[in-house]
């Protein structure tokens, strides 16, 4: 029952057919069997999550205010605040920090009636797009557990595809949610910048960052979106604007719908395999009655290094704040204050994260400020203003989600560069603040594809539309993993 | 090569991050790497261009100065690797 979607399992717990309780012991034991090999999690909370399931399931005894998510067992990302409950963004600086507080969105989970398992392995401070930048451990691809899961939220992703969780969140600053979902098969959105609220979210890149879902399905990322959206006064970037109904959006048509094929992202560096299962999609498209539109965003050759100057000098400063003060490891032993800073700093990040500290503090020093974070911060713009123009023709717009399928370890971790550039799909989209799904589309050697579909900001229902009919139309989206 | 070993071990002084010998001439060479690939930047001409620090359009949100309850300081200050009386200890900071 633990590989059925949210959406199917609301009903047989509303029927009384199934208890959040047998729920919640059916993922357990999900997670005893295969966690071995996927080790999806920094931290289960069984605990917690049976005491939750309990209420869960008197709450739809006496039929009170009983959600979509009412007992459904939920992942969250390790970077996500939960009180009392470990969040290490799998760093080893922050591996005693106890939050004093639930981030928003753990709030109105709960609220909501779900079932919170457990916290999941990221890449360390979501900086990486393997989880093999993880300070605590690498996670495995249910599909093929030599394969990496995609980062940074791949134990998300690997959670949902194993089904050691119905469903989890995730965070993307620059393809975090969608890439993992495309190696792991599963569904994966990031919501317009400011959709969901931050408060709670381990900041890594400010202007980028925006948590969003992981599900097997369309409609369970409009029931997890639907939960997670909205205003919060204590992020003060989030939209003070109404939330739609999703579920309205779960439509089988896209009758006249324009859908953008970007001509760059089907080109040199991306792979034949997932080429020609982009093609196949744009040809379901065209028999669904969809317009296709061939449009071209130049500026797309400049994503990579601008993202790569932005979002290093942002975390740079975010960063600051571990210094062995007020929360996570201090070293032991050194003279003075200054010496205890370089030392647990040194102790405390991995490779990747000292990596982005440079290239960030770099970037914003005297002498190189104008050259290059102000250089990319105009570059921005003229990406901006390319979607902007491309939108000025189109509803959508589709893409590869990443180059390849799922790779295997150590094939890109010696070579940063080579890293960096498979988020060519994803990263120019958080520039532009824009909302995009992943969705699968395909497979190749036994792993899967991930279908890209970019929004303009704030037209989630759009997104989830064309994503829903895709899938409605295909079978992609029922394949599980051996593993699982 | 865009970036000294000197360049490194400055940058890392501005950041508080420690770095082994070992680490201080990995990163002088990936830092160049990255940084020689950023400069396909310059390629574009930006003197007209506005720079975009935000996507979506911010402005400064204001509230009335109320007070709320504040997470408990116990929580709080557990976190802190060495506490005296509800406060964060730190090494000496001068003679």
């Amino acid at each position: 029952m633990n590989n059925k979607t949210c959406h199917e399992l609301n009903t047989l717990l509303k029927e009384k057919k199934l208890s959040s309780i047998e729920l919640t012991e059916a993922v357990f034991a999900q997670i005893d069997k295969v966690e071995g090999k996927i080790q999806a999690y920094v931290t289960v909370t069984k605990e917690e999550a049976l005491k939750q399931a309990q209420a869960a399931d008197e709450r739809i005894k006496k039929n009170e205010n009983v959600t979509p998510l009412t007992g459904i067992p939920i992942a969250v990302k390790d970077n996500m605040c939960t009180k009392g409950i470990l969040t290490t963004c799998s760093s080893k600086i922050l591996s005693n920090y106890l939050p004093p507080y639930d981030a928003t969105i753990v709030t109105k989970l709960k609220e909501a009636g779900a079932v919170i398992v457990g916290k999941t392995n990221l890449d360390e401070f979501a900086m990486g797009s393997s989880t093999e930048n993880s300070g605590l451990h690498p996670t495995h691809n249910p599909w093929n557990i030599e394969t990496v899961p995609g980062g940074s939220s791949g134990g998300s992703a690997a959670a949902v595809a194993a089904s050691e969780c119905i469903m989890a969140t995730g965070s993307d600053t620059g393809g975090s949610i969608r890439q993992p979902a495309a190696f792991c098969g599963v569904v994966g959105l990031k919501p317009t910048y400011g959709r969901v609220s931050r408060y709670g979210l381990v900041a890594f890149a400010s202007s980028l960052d925006q948590i969003g879902p992981l599900t097997k399905d369309v409609t369970d990322t409009a029931i997890l979106l639907q939960a997670i959206a909205g205003h919060d006064k204590l992020d003060s970037t989030s939209a003070d604007l109404p939330v739609p109904d999703y579920k309205k959006s779960l439509v089988n048509d896209v009758k006249g719908t324009r859908i953008g094929v970007i001509k760059e992202l089907l080109g040199e560096g991306i792979s034949e395999e997932v080429k020609k299962a982009i093609k196949d999609v744009i040809k379901k498209y065209e028999e669904l009655s969809a317009q296709i539109v061939e449009v071209s965003l130049p500026s797309f050759e400049y994503a990579v290094s601008t993202y790569y100057l932005i979002a290093p000098a942002e975390a740079s400063s975010n960063l600051a704040r571990f210094d062995g003060v007020k929360f996570g490891q201090r070293s032991k032993g050194t003279a003075d204050l200054l010496a205890m800073y370089y030392q647990t700093r040194q102790e405390g990040f991995g490779a990747e994260v000292k990596r982005r500290i440079m290239i960030g503090t770099y970037a914003l020093s005297a002498g190189y400020y104008d050259a290059y974070y102000l250089k990319a911060l105009k570059v921005r713009t003229l990406i901006k203003q390319d979607f902007d123009q491309a939108f000025s023709k189109c509803d959508v717009l589709v893409s590869p989600t990443a180059p390849s399928v799922a790779f295997k370890f150590g094939e890109k971790s010696g070579n940063p560069l080579s890293m960096y550039l498979s988020d060519i799909a994803t990263i120019p989209i958080n520039l532009a603040g824009l909302p995009a799904i992943s969705i699968p589309c395909g497979f190749s050697q036994e792993l899967p594809i991930g279908l890209q579909i970019i929004g303009k900001a704030f037209a989630e229902e759009t997104l989830l539309r064309t994503a829903f009919t895709f899938e409605q139309n295909t079978e992609w989206h029922k394949r599980q993993p051996r593993q699982a | 090569m865009s970036v000294s070993k000197k360049d490194v071990e400055h940058v890392a002084k501005l950041a508080r991050l420690g770095l082994t010998e070992e680490e201080k001439e990995l990163f002088t060479t990936q830092l160049s790497s990255i940084l020689d690939y950023a400069k396909n930047l310059n390629k574009l001409d930006t003197k007209n261009v506005p720079p975009t620090s935000h996507a979506i359009p911010m402005k400064n949100v204001l509230r009335e100065d109320q007070v709320i309850p504040c997470t408990n300081t116990q929580d709080i200050v557990a976190n802190g690797p060495e506490i005296e009386d509800n406060m964060f200890k730190v090494p000496r900071i001068m003679e």
